[in-house]
């Protein structure tokens, strides 16, 4: 019997989007957009150890509008995936499994993961013009 | 590594899956401050010449600290793309496949970075 002959019980497209499905998704999306600045991570060590050359290659990417928008998201991915992360630790003990500690806890997350890129960035470019 | 009642009655669908959620989890906490610390490191960074980098990077702490990060890094991403994978990759050959690539890589990208580390923090000539 061919697989996709067999009847499929409702997908994502039947129900409406809830914080809670989009937290989740963005949890493994984001998991995989920081395995991806692993490679800028270990891009930006090999160069440092190669010489100048090579990190100006390295610095001047980063520095460059791409650069930017790929240290952004990577930065908003990081603190996105570490706050949603400490929350399903705590699931993981057996805590806040209710409904409504679910969408408190998912709501915290969201905040502190926005808070902790601002202040990251507010920092950043304070030292990058001072 | 085996759960208590797996090992009592002898079942498990692999025998080895109470480890990989183990081991992301335990990577998942050493992750909380490494990251943390990594950031405002890099943050302290900004504007900063190659000579300042690269000392920094060679210092003991900064050393053993980015050492770490990129053993828990890679060990979690490994972890992490492998069920992302299963999730999503349906035909067989190409779900094993890509499995052994994000391993290989994750292995490879992370003596990368422990080899550059090191070889600042010991003083190798590049």
């Amino acid at each position: 019997m061919r697989s996709a002959d067999r009847p499929l019980s409702p997908h994502l497209q039947v129900y409406r989007w809830q914080l809670t499905s989009v937290m989740s998704i963005l949890h493994r999306a984001a998991g995989v957009v920081l395995s991806l600045g692993g490679l800028l991570l270990v891009w930006w060590l090999v160069a440092v150890a190669s010489g100048p050359e090579a990190y100006a290659a390295v610095s001047g990417f980063l520095g460059s509008w791409l650069g930017i928008v790929l240290l952004l998201g990577w930065s908003a991915a990081l603190f996105y995936h570490l706050c949603n992360g400490i929350r399903h630790l705590v699931w993981d003990t057996g805590h806040a499994l209710d409904l409504k500690s679910v969408y408190i806890g998912g709501t915290i997350v969201i905040a502190a993961a926005a808070a902790l890129t601002v202040i990251a960035w507010v920092a950043g470019m304070s030292r990058w013009v001072g | 590594m085996r759960s208590p009642l797996g090992r009592a009655i002898g079942l498990g669908s692999a025998k080895d899956g109470v480890e990989h959620w183990l081991v992301q989890r335990i990577t998942a906490v050493a992750l909380v401050p490494l990251a943390l610390w990594f950031v405002a490191s890099v943050i302290g960074l900004v504007g900063a010449d190659f000579d300042t980098v690269q000392g920094w990077i060679g210092r003991p702490l900064p050393a053993i600290l980015l050492v770490l990060l990129l053993i828990a890094t890679f060990y979690h991403a490994s972890l992490g793309l492998q069920v992302v994978i299963e999730d999503y990759v349906h035909a067989e050959l190409a779900r094993i496949g890509l499995v052994i690539l994000v391993r290989l890589a994750c292995v490879a990208l992370a003596v990368a970075g422990i080899v550059a580390v090191l070889s600042l923090a010991l003083g190798v000539p590049s």
